[in-house]
């Protein structure tokens, strides 16, 4: 039988406040355990709520990032559950009435296009995190546990997909892309190994063609794009495997490990848990009107996808656009200014995924300090055109730019790698050429043409790299024929 | 008249004539607890040091020419589960034994910036979970009018306090009826105001939805002048009202002439104490005596207020009490898991009345039983409050009894939370609603046990309601103070 997969990701957000959720405490990754924490993170008694109105644009923001509709009411609800890192015994979330519903992201894997469905995405807070000390970290056997509530009370978001992807390599894409639209909206600084973005997939199988959906398990512990993929791959093939071996499908939450490129079950029935949702008293629900939301939507920057139908229509073909769409902003920000300078479309983007790029990964420098700017990428891509320098000599130049020795026609000069384009300069290197090989001239009159090669490469010598190679070959040509 | 019963009205008088001073005013307060405390258990901490020190900054203040107001160098009392930073708070809870807040609930805040002096925190039913502050885990507090009688609840600590001169005025907490039923049953003015127009912030929550904390005083006047000061938009509690605010004390002098006043026609029969009913009408026909037009009003919900009360309260109790888990502070019992720890010191740390509610919320929250129990309840809520505006849109104020009975004897009822649940009937539609309610002392029984007149008003009608409440006041004339046989201090 052949199988189909069935998955939905859902999607947790870290927002890059200045301040948590509902209390003052700065939201700060890697501070002294313990030291961002107030009476209201806490839990203390007496404390209240009140909601952070840049995170609720941030929602705002992703959501329509992901074409979802902002709800005019929202309401937030407790759900109520007991861990020791939750401080007041329920989180702060929401139920039947998210901020944002109703979206989508079209994803592309392998040239093909596919829309992927966003179900809703909610506002909620994140918990304290808990260290398990000794036998390995392990919860059950740990000898005692360190409770940090920095991360209590920081804005979360949740996207959840509906059940529309149907392979791991599609998982992936999807993930990819939705931290690409959060990081372009600069909602979340989108680390993953710092888990502000931290993904779980709910994953079953079902027949090929078949129209209900099978048992599904809920696999976490994915902390990097490569561990969502083989995650996803590994559920849907240990799936397959037991139903094909006759074996049933339990409904249950699975740990990814890394190590061993397998999924555990967690054996904790989450399913029957019963978290008791109920309208949260302390908060009034939210009303998002319709001009608050059109100024978040004008506020929205351009979005990867748009950029690269952007890019497409300026004359890149699609991989260009793409590559060029997913470069750091300051690598697009040279491009954006040196076509403004004048420069072809497709030569600055060229320099820039290519050239540009390397020399980025190979000196190790971080984007914001790359020292170019799009006026002297236009100037070089010039300096290409007018012949000034050659394509090889142009590299020579970029790197000579990058190095801060000045603009590429400075750099050009300094380096002596200006291209002769005096003619009676070459007439003399050539004549001096034809004169010192007179077999070459003999075979050519003997009707061996590719013999010119061999005079353009000795003028070039001769000129030591500097002539215009198509002219030589074109005075060649006229001497030899003559 | 001695020190301890004058009214903030008249010791600001005599503050500010020179004759008495802040610290002559604790120190009568003081006494007055070391010659009943032993009797009546109306407080559970009593902070001598840090009264006497913010009595002697009001008495320098004022020399210095620097007048904080009405409250300034009045000695008040905060029940104890609103939050006071370095004075210990516990909620009447075993759960909370030994618990030092590091911060001010709003409202103690800003009594310290009226320059009230806090004499201490008073008893209450744990987490004012009750009705005659019997469920406290440090023991029950009596009624100065008969010390063999409960002072009702939750607020019994604050009622009995002002009611015997241990503090000149005091803050309740009133969920169902906490601040205006132990008024009743001790003689002493409560009241509860408009949802939202008193921070919550530093309130132990019972239940978020109707929790508002509000003053006992021995005054109308005096209440509306403790409303003022502790009243008003705050930033920290989301549910804060942010508009403009009624003005308590424009119209005390104002009289009834021309008001519409109706009597809840709900709120009187079976169940009532005959004393009560007689008493009660006789108020309502000096009010029309006075100038009120009065008439009988139907409001047929509150039949079944109590019921949609006992599914809300609980239900939000439950998740307002789940951080009481022994992993960050309070109380921790001994467990080998996390699970373990917290279930212990749960079942170690409350008490019967507070474990009873906690699970009766857990069950109407539950998949399965929502829709029937919590969902249902807050469309009787619904209900109710289309009920009040039905009212209100032909009369000024409601009236009713505060409480169906006087004082009952403590430990009457422990044993039958129903018959306990009933002492709130007349007052918790209010608190469904969001609306304003005060309880007044309008006169004794022939067991010397003092009935109490409850008037409502509708969201935001606190100006009307005193103006009815200071009427009722004069026309009643009640000046009686309970006898308590003294102690030697």
């Amino acid at each position: 039988m052949t199988w189909e997969s069935v998955i939905g990701i859902e999607v947790h957000i870290e927002l890059s406040t200045s301040s948590k959720m509902f209390c003052g405490c700065a939201v700060e990754f890697g501070a002294e355990p313990n030291t961002n924490i107030c009476p209201v993170c806490l839990g203390l008694p007496g404390a209240l709520p009140v909601p952070n109105r840049k995170a609720i644009e941030w929602i705002m923001a992703i959501g329509l990032a992901l074409n979802c509709e902002v709800s005019e009411r929202s309401v937030f609800h407790r759900k109520n559950y007991f861990y020791a890192d939750l401080p007041k015994g329920y989180q702060i979330s929401q139920f039947d009435i998210p901020v944002c519903h109703d979206g989508y992201l079209d994803v592309t894997v392998d040239g093909e296009t596919r829309r992927i469905e966003i179900e809703r995405a909610h506002m909620e807070e994140d918990t304290g995190k808990s260290t398990h000390v000794g036998d390995g970290g392990r919860i059950h056997a740990a000898e005692s546990t360190l409770l940090d509530f920095n991360r209590s009370g920081v804005p979360l978001v949740e996207v959840v997909s509906r059940p529309d992807i149907r392979s791991a390599a599609e998982a992936r894409a999807y993930a990819q892309d939705l931290r690409a639209v959060v990081a372009e909206l600069g909602a979340s600084d989108v680390r993953l190994e710092e888990g502000s973005v931290r993904f779980d997939a709910n994953v079953s199988i079902r027949p090929e063609g078949a129209e209900g959906l099978g048992t599904k398990v809920e696999v976490k512990n994915m902390n990097s794009f490569r561990s969502l993929e083989r995650a996803v791959e590994y559920e849907i093939e240990r799936q397959i495997s037991v139903v094909e071996a006759g074996g049933e499908l339990t409904q249950e939450t699975r740990h990814w490990d890394e190590e061993a490129g397998v999924t555990h079950s967690m054996r904790i029935k989450e399913g029957s848990s019963d978290y008791r949702y109920f309208t949260e008293p302390d908060l009034a629900p939210m009303v998002m009107s319709a001009s608050w939301v059109d100024e978040v939507r004008v506020g929205l920057p351009e979005l990867p996808a748009e950029r690269k139908a952007r890019y497409s229509n300026e004359g890149l073909d699609s991989d260009l656009a793409g590559v060029l769409s997913s470069s750091p902003v300051e690598v697009r920000d040279i491009f954006e200014a040196a076509t403004a300078a004048g420069a072809d479309h497709r030569r600055a983007a060229n320099w820039l995924v290519g050239e540009v790029t390397a020399w980025l990964r190979r000196t190790e420098t971080d984007p914001a300090k790359l020292p170019l700017g799009g006026e002297q990428l236009a100037e070089l891509v010039e300096i290409v055109d007018e012949g000034v320098v050659s394509s090889s000599a142009a590299k020579v130049v970029l790197e000579g730019v990058l190095q801060g020795e000045g603009s590429p026609r400075e750099v050009a000069e300094a380096r002596d790698l200006v291209q002769i384009s005096d003619m009676s300069a070459i007439e003399e290197i050539v004549a001096k050429v034809l004169a010192d090989n007179p077999e070459a001239v003999d075979s050519y009159a003997a009707g061996e043409e590719k013999v010119v090669g061999f005079l353009v490469g000795q003028v070039m010598t001769a000129s030591r790299g500097k002539a215009d190679p198509k002219l030589v070959s074109e005075l060649l040509r006229k001497k030899l024929s003559s | 008249m001695t020190l301890h019963e004058l009214t903030i009205a008249e010791a600001g008088e005599r503050l500010r004539a020179r004759e008495v001073s802040s610290s002559d005013l604790l120190e009568a307060a003081l006494d007055r607890a070391s010659r009943t405390e032993a009797q009546l258990h109306a407080y559970l901490t009593i902070d001598r040091e840090g009264a006497r020190e913010a009595a002697r900054k009001a008495d320098a203040d004022l020399a210095d020419g620097i007048d904080h107001g009405p409250l300034h160098g009045v000695p008040v009392a905060l029940k104890d589960n609103m939050c006071t930073r370095g004075v210990e708070t516990t909620a009447s809870s075993q759960i909370l034994a030994g618990y030092i807040p590091p911060y001010d609930a709003t409202v103690t805040r800003k009594l310290k910036e009226a320059g009230a002096v806090i004499v201490g925190k008073t008893n209450l039913d744990e987490f004012a979970m009750g009705s005659s502050t019997e469920n406290s885990a440090y023991g029950t507090s009596y009624n100065p009018w008969d010390i063999g009688r409960v002072p009702g609840g939750s607020s019994g600590g604050s009622a009995a306090a002002v009611a015997i001169g241990s503090a000149f005025a005091a803050l309740g907490s009133d969920t169902g009826g906490s601040i205006r039923q132990p008024a009743s049953l001790t003689g002493v003015v409560g009241m509860k105001p408009t949802y939202g127009t008193v921070s919550r912030y530093g309130l132990i929550a019972f239940a978020s939805s109707l929790d508002q904390i509000g003053p006992l005083s021995r005054s109308v006047q005096d209440a509306a002048l403790m409303l003022e000061a502790i009243w008003g938009h705050d930033p920290l509690d989301a549910t804060s009202y942010s508009g403009s605010y009624p003005n308590p004390s424009a119209a005390l002098d104002d009289g009834v002439s021309g008001l519409k006043v109706g009597v809840v026609k709900e709120l009187a029969g079976e169940g009532y104490e005959p004393a009560v009913e007689t008493a009660v009408s006789a108020m309502v026909d000096k009010l029309s005596d006075a100038g009120a037009a009065v008439v009988e009003v139907s409001l047929p919900t509150f039949d079944i207020a109590l019921s949609a009360y006992y599914l809300i309260a609980p239900a939000e109790a439950s998740a307002n009490l789940a951080r009481f888990d022994g992993v960050r502070y309070g109380h921790r019992g001994e467990g080998a898991t996390t699970e373990k720890l917290m279930a212990r010191t749960r079942a170690e740390g409350f008490g019967p009345e507070v474990t009873r509610r906690v699970l009766l919320g857990t069950y109407a929250l539950s998949a399965g039983y929502y829709d029937a129990f919590y969902g249902q309840a807050q469309k009787v809520r619904s209900a109710i409050q289309e009920d009040f505006s039905r009212a209100y849109g032909s009369v000024d104020v409601l009236v009713s009894p505060t409480s169906p009975t006087v004082a009952f004897e403590a430990g009457a009822r422990v044993d039958d939370p129903l018959a306990m649940y009933l002492s709130d009937i007349c007052t918790i539609p209010s608190n469904l609603a969001g609306h304003p309610a005060i309880s007044i002392p309008i006169g004794l029984d022939e067991q010397i046990l003092p009935i109490g007149f409850q008037v409502m008003a509708p969201a935001l009608g606190e100006t009307v309601m005193f103006q009815v409440a200071a009427t009722v006041e004069s026309l009643a004339g009640f000046t009686e103070r309970p006898v308590l046989e003294e102690l030697a201090s």
